[in-house]
């Protein structure tokens, strides 16, 4: 975005043209509790184009669906106190007034859930909850439009007779053909930015497969933008075109996929990449945990969140990583690869060190 | 760990056994003296570094091809009875969870079982423990056809075959503390006295990784990962042989689903525990299993080692599935990998397609399958496929393979005065010889 003083609707205009789609600014987002404020998530900023897709990786509690939710205005403004920028197509979001978010949400951005049987109402016929979701943005349509427009989107997202399914309650799908349906559903408005959260976590393989085909199918037709929330690597690695690693509420390192996935620089991206085990991989691989567990939020470490959890901090001389906080500063691999860490030469380390234990086919190509 | 590791074995059976042998039998084994018993798998990294993890970190499990089965299951039947609404609920049909498999886990090392959800994987596995009884079949564990054993027979055996269930947050009573759980087994088989369950159950905490001051805290004061330590300790309470481990890990983060596998790698290494590994992640399944069998609707359609279900599998089902699965090192590349389509949702188990149950949505399906159910066949030294175009991905046959073998013509019809020779087909472990695809004779090695 430019510092251009702009109209608001000539603003509006210009992200639609060009620029990112979401853009999120130092985002903070904190809960009071009764052991004091938690911050599930600071300084976060990223940005979405359209008809691209981000990937955000992290261990359960990193914040990484607290600051979708923020994107979306699902907190309850009265506990949660967010601070920071989100601008969707050009519209500041963060203390945007509830009956101006319904607008958007649903409409311009709406959210895929993980757990497809919790997310659409028991008691409703699919068709129904589809019709809502249509006809809550477009006042003018008839009952008899919104039930053909929930038909042609069951149709879209490849449910077999979907003038007859339509009528069926959830419980009636199997787990994948409800996972369409709230694709469908979320889909409805053609929204141009979608956040998927854990979108595929619950499913099978085949049925995963077929998801993220759709998905990327649905993404290149209506031009959106995608986010996918996700602790599938494998997932990452064939859908997403910027990755964000988050830990304890901050974004530890950012870039591209490939970037990311063949040279981290963060000893946690590291870790991940070597605690899942990989399915061409030697046998003689390892696979190697983070040790530990995630933080508590209400007190966080000193300094670098990850170094309680860190095997590679006594690389770093006297207690940097316990005393300060490292920058978000771009990494040596590329401009738009940035990373949270003291380490001096990560490449190095991550090459001599890491790599030959959990890929030990992948050095001897590189040599 | 200060403990000296012999102290395991000075815990003493008292007399409940029925004879001088069994209660014998029941010492608590004692671990291979060269492994490190002092073992702390969940390392605290105060003073770890990167060398230390990684020696605490398993590669792939490897293929014991000598050692000898410890369970062996053979054409398991599981139907479960659709009954009609109304007054009179009448058995309208049968659910065929699981329908004439066989197979064997060889002693302390792993079977794994996958396939999609709804294959009969965790039914099997709850038949192997026998929280049912199955409909029919044998599962020869020591001599007993625990199949056939009434519930009171089974008690004592239970010792022997345990479980890890998936769900580390609904297995556990909250109501309950860590050392009454993992204690419960010790007392209701009433293996140790009493004033010995906590040094016990403080053991077993130490092995699984979990302070053992912990033991009189409540489920819900751990993290997901610790719960499911919890779960594992349990299950090893009474020294089993044979551990089901139905989803051990994918209730967990990814960083603790890890640590979670090198901690059963660990106690399969130490207690020499085999394993019955369900899992629908082919990834961990591939590193924690040298042997893996792949279940479709109830049968299994292919079993074999690692090197050969994940190399060159010939099942077009098995090869679906492994081209679903999402690889990370494709982000070296971009974009998605090249797969296979399955189309549709797998058929029901009430009503399975004849034949083949895989034909419905198989690409290489003719006629021969909708006829034939093709039997699962020794390809190979350590491979067994049941498809009638069985070949390596783009070399399927375009004529059945199993015409001779099975008396039938290529649209499998009989042929008049054919001579079936399937006598082989069933058998749960590996024959010496196999029937060669290409030359379509049995050989040998």
């Amino acid at each position: 975005m430019t510092s251009v003083p702009m109209t608001q609707s000539s603003a509006a205009a210009a992200a639609e043209a060009d620029g990112p789609f979401l853009q999120v600014e130092d985002l903070k987002v904190t809960f009071p509790t009764e052991d004091g404020p938690v911050t599930a998530v600071q300084g976060l900023s990223y940005s979405v184009a359209k008809g691209k897709t981000l990937g955000i990786v992290g261990e359960s509690g990193s914040g990484k669906s607290v600051s979708s939710m923020a994107v979306m205005g699902l907190h309850d403004t009265k506990s949660a106190q967010i601070s920071g920028s989100i601008r969707v197509g050009g519209t500041e979001v963060v203390g945007l007034s509830e009956s101006r978010m319904r607008g958007l949400r649903g409409n311009s951005m709406a959210m895929i859930f993980q757990d497809a049987l919790a997310a659409l109402h028991p008691f409703y016929k699919i068709g129904g909850q589809l019709e809502e979701a249509y006809l809550v943005h477009h006042s003018g349509a008839s009952k008899r439009d919104a039930r053909r427009k929930a038909i042609e989107m069951l149709d879209r997202v490849g449910i077999p007779q979907p003038d007859r399914r339509v009528d069926d309650f959830p419980h009636q799908f199997s787990g994948g053909m409800r996972q369409r349906a709230m694709i469908a559903m979320g889909l409805i408005n053609d929204p141009s930015l979608l956040i998927a959260d854990e979108p595929t976590t619950a499913l099978d393989v085949t049925v995963q497969a077929q998801i993220l085909d759709l998905l990327q199918d649905l993404q290149r037709e209506f031009n959106s933008a995608v986010i996918i929330i996700t602790h599938d690597l494998g997932v990452i690695a064939e859908m997403a075109d910027d990755v964000l690693v988050m830990y304890a509420g901050r974004c530890v390192e950012y870039g591209t996929a490939k970037q990311i996935l063949t040279t981290p620089e963060m000893p946690y991206t590291w870790g991940l990449l070597s605690s899942i085990p990989d399915l061409s991989a030697s046998t003689d691989a390892r696979l190697i945990p983070i040790p530990g567990n995630p933080p508590s939020l209400l007190r966080p470490p000193s300094g670098c969140s990850f170094h309680p959890r860190c095997v590679h901090s006594d690389k770093v001389p006297g207690d940097l990583c316990v005393t300060e906080l490292p920058e978000l500063l771009p990494a040596s691999s590329g401009t738009a690869h940035l990373k949270r860490c003291h380490l001096a030469d990560p490449i190095a380390v991550y090459q001599d060190e890491v790599l030959p234990e959990i890929a030990p086919d992948l050095v001897e190509e590189t040599r | 760990m200060t403990q000296d590791p012999n102290a395991r074995a000075e815990i003493e059976p008292t007399e409940v056994g029925a004879n001088a042998a069994e209660t014998g039998e029941r010492q608590l084994r004692q671990p291979d003296a060269d492994h490190d018993v002092t073992n702390d798998h969940e390392l605290l990294p105060e003073d770890l570094d990167f060398a230390t993890l990684v020696e605490h970190g398993h590669t792939a499990s490897e293929l014991d091809p000598d050692a000898p089965a410890v369970l062996t299951v053979d054409n398991l039947k599981m139907y479960f009875p659709v009954r009609s609404s109304g007054l009179v609920r009448r058995t309208i049909g049968h659910v065929q969870a699981v329908d004439g498999i066989s197979f064997e886990v060889p002693k302390g090392g792993s079977l794994g079982l996958v396939g999609e959800s709804g294959c009969g994987k965790s039914t099997t596995g709850r038949l192997i423990t026998r929280l049912y009884k199955p409909t029919g079949g044998s599962m020869m564990f020591e001599g007993n056809d625990l199949a056939k054993l009434s519930n009171k027979e089974m008690k004592p055996l239970r010792r022997d075959v345990q479980m890890i269930f998936q769900d580390p947050y609904t297995s556990l009573n909250p109501r309950h503390t860590v050392g009454t759980i993992v204690g419960a087994p010790l007392e209701v088989h009433k293996i140790v006295p009493k004033d010995k369950v906590l040094p016990r159950v403080q053991e077993l905490l130490e092995i699984v990784g979990l302070n053992p001051e912990h033991y009189n805290r409540y489920p819900n004061e751990f993290s997901g990962g610790q719960r499911q330590r919890i779960g594992i300790a349990r299950a090893l309470t009474l020294n089993p042989k044979v551990l089901v481990a139905d989803e051990p890990v994918s209730a967990l983060d990814v960083s603790i689903q890890a640590q979670v596998v090198n901690l059963l790698q660990d106690i399969q290494s130490e207690f020499d525990v085999a394993f019955l590994f369900i899992a629908h992640d082919l990834a961990i399944v591939r590193h924690f299993c040298p042997e893996i069998a792949v279940m479709y609707l109830g049968k299994i359609v292919e079993i074999g080692d690692r090197e050969t279900i994940y190399g060159k599998p010939h099942h077009p089902y098995t090869q679906a599935l492994l081209s679903a699965v999402p690889d990370v090192k494709q982000a070296a590349v971009g974009g998605r990998r090249e797969r296979i389509r399955l189309e549709g949702d797998v058929p029901s188990p009430i009503n399975p397609p004849s034949g083949c149950r895989f034909r419905t949505r198989c690409q290489f399906a003719q006629e021969i399958c909708a006829k034939v159910e093709p039997p699962l066949l020794q390809i190979g030294k350590r491979h067994k496929v049941a498809c009638h175009f069985a070949g390596e991905l783009g070399a399927h046959p375009a004529t059945p393979v199993t015409t001779q073998l099975l008396g039938v013509d290529d649209q499998g019809s009989p042929v008049p005065g054919a001579t079936p020779t399937n006598t082989q087909l069933t058998i749960p472990g590996y024959e010496k010889t196999w029937y060669d695809l290409t030359t379509k004779q049995t050989t040998g090695a």
